[in-house]
């Protein structure tokens, strides 16, 4: 018995021996981080907390802590609801155009479509979008339509373009072609073959694709009116300016709020369109 | 012997045909008739073999007229006018011109504010990621099973990580005063909401047989933690931290427009005095910078993984 025992510990050492012995590897890495973030901190201007900023800190916490309650019901264009709802409309109505622009940049650099040198003039297209900020976006669009919520639903129509055609095509290099050659082997036309052969297959990912750039755009909505581009963006940093730090409370609560009950709806629905209706 | 063999498979295939006519009825049972198909009563097809199918209605013509319905709101609350946009349109080429012809010269002037970015995205991404390891921890359902706790902490996590970064910047430089330390501090906040809920996604979903095997042999709910758990998660972590960082230094681009750093100041500064030839030296220079660090990631991704 014991000699078993000695032997499986034997074992056991031996398999522990044999481990590939990753400790400097580890330790360079972890230096190297550490170099980094040190590097980084030196231009850093960090001298304590001044007493007028504890004093800030002191009034932003009681803020969100004391909102302005009178705000909440205030149903003319500047209480919270109207200006929620100028949010919501900038970020839906930017989704809406922008992902349907999306669709025809996506099926024009889909490698499986059309040939390759096209596909590459489209891809990089849409990552010059995905690279310039929405903000930026929004500053070049103000000289255009100037400032106001239509501004930020042209912004964010073309700057949803980026992500979505790249999660479209993704999609669409996915599809499988087997369906549409049945469906030439039945003898059905182009239309036909668009209809139950493509359609079917993209349509859940493309509209779980939007749901979830609706998320993104409405979080990008909240901030594109710093610029003036309309939406709660706005009246929340012209709060901040002003020191109103209830206010302030009032607009972060309902910001917080409305970005979570969204989120949990848009889950929802994407898991729903993921695993078939119920 | 045959004989006792086929009556044992009859039976079997009595009970299974039994399971299953049960189960049939059972989902018969559950599933209601949705208040839509109560409404639109469905199709009624007879094939021309005798058999009848119910074909429910199509829920296409509700879900296009509640899409109307919204669109007409939303067109009305944020003034949609395609005149407006028609007209002005050639005022869009005009700048995008200027900016897809950057003025080289600007070029020195581009980066000590690009290096004071990518200094702020790196302490903020570290220092997020690292808070964010134990946090996550704590909000993954397979590892925390006080359902209380679970819950408030995924609440702090969702909380933190819906308020925009530049929001956070914009509070932090009147806390600590301008200058990168609040962007750094913003993008901190930043990284943490998003590389916590990644984690804890990713956590949730690891095998947790080593974890078990070692509580087993006796060890405590670190022991076995830190042995069967964290050479799991870690690859999927790395991972999460590199995409997060590539993220924010595309995003802290912008934080200077609140005056915590970086490059957003200067992009303020060139937009309102309408020099946009600069502006597209300082994008293709984020541009060129962000492909860099999207390489280098891959390269270090493709050695993690």
């Amino acid at each position: 018995m014991s000699t078993m025992e000695h032997q499986y510990s034997e074992n056991v050492i031996e398999k522990l021996a044999s481990e590939p012995k990753n400790f400097w590897k580890r330790f360079i890495i972890f230096l190297v981080i550490l170099g980094l973030v040190i590097w980084g901190n030196t231009g850093s201007n960090f001298n304590g907390i001044t007493e007028k900023g504890m004093n800030v800190a002191k009034a932003i916490v009681s803020g969100i802590t004391h909102p302005e309650t009178l705000l909440l019901f205030n149903l003319t264009s500047k209480g919270i609801p109207m200006l929620l709802l100028e949010t919501i409309s900038i970020a839906f109505l930017g989704t809406l155009i922008g992902s349907l622009l999306a669709i025809p940049f996506a099926f024009l650099s889909a490698t499986n479509i059309v040939p390759k040198w096209v596909s590459i003039i489209f891809r990089s297209i849409t990552m010059l979008i995905r690279t310039i900020p929405a903000l930026v976006w929004a500053l070049i669009w103000i000289r255009v339509t100037g400032p106001g919520a239509f501004c930020g639903v042209v912004t964010q129509s073309i700057a949803s373009i980026g992500m979505v055609s790249k999660m479209y095509i993704t999609a669409i290099e996915n599809l499988d072609t087997g369906v549409l050659e049945a469906l030439d082997a039945c003898g059905c036309n182009l239309f036909e073959k668009i209809r139950v052969g493509i359609i079917p297959q993209l349509s859940a990912s493309f509209i779980s694709t939007a749901i979830y750039r609706f998320d993104i755009n409405l979080k990008d909505a909240t901030i594109l009116g710093i610029v003036g581009a309309g939406g709660i963006g706005f009246p929340l940093t012209d709060a901040i300016a002003n020191a109103r730090w209830n206010r302030v409370g009032a607009f972060v609560i309902c910001l917080v709020l409305l970005v979570i009950v969204i989120e949990w709806i848009s889950t929802q629905i994407r898991a729903r369109l993921a695993h078939g209706r119920k | 012997m045959t004989k006792h063999r086929d009556a044992g498979k009859k039976e079997r295939e009595h009970d299974i045909a039994m399971a299953v006519e049960k189960e049939e009825h059972k989902h018969d049972v559950k599933t209601k008739i949705p208040l839509f198909d109560r409404i639109f009563k469905p199709e009624h097809i007879v094939l021309p073999n005798g058999h009848s199918v119910d074909r429910p209605r199509s829920r296409m013509p509700l879900i296009l007229l509640a899409l109307l319905i919204a669109i007409i709101i939303a067109a009305r609350s944020t003034g949609f006018d395609f005149n407006l946009l028609l007209n002005r349109i050639n005022q869009l080429g005009v700048i995008l011109g200027k900016i897809f012809n950057p003025n080289w010269e600007f070029f020195p002037k581009v980066v000590p504010p690009l290096i004071g970015t990518i200094k702020m995205s790196i302490v903020g991404t570290v220092i997020g990621c690292v808070v964010a390891l134990p946090v996550s921890i704590f909000a993954s359902s397979n590892i925390n099973k006080n359902r209380p706790s679970l819950l408030i902490i995924r609440f702090i996590i969702s909380v933190v990580r819906s308020l925009p970064a530049i929001v956070y910047a914009y509070f932090f430089v009147l806390v600590f005063g301008l200058g990168t330390f609040a962007g750094s501090l913003a993008i901190a906040f930043f990284t943490f909401g998003i590389v916590a809920k990644m984690l804890y996604e990713n956590i949730e979903t690891i095998d947790m047989g080593p974890y078990e095997a070692m509580q087993s042999f006796g060890a405590n709910t670190l022991q076995s933690f830190w042995t069967a758990c964290l050479p799991q998660i870690l690859p999927q972590f790395f991972d999460n931290c590199l995409y997060c960082f590539e993220l924010n230094v595309r995003n802290s681009s912008i934080l200077g427009y609140v005056g915590a750093g970086g490059l957003g100041l200067l992009i303020n500064e060139r937009v309102g005095l309408r020099q946009y030839n600069d502006v597209g030296m300082i994008l293709l220079t984020i541009f060129v910078v962000v492909m860099t660090i999207d390489l280098v990631n891959d390269y270090i991704r493709s050695k993690i993984v």
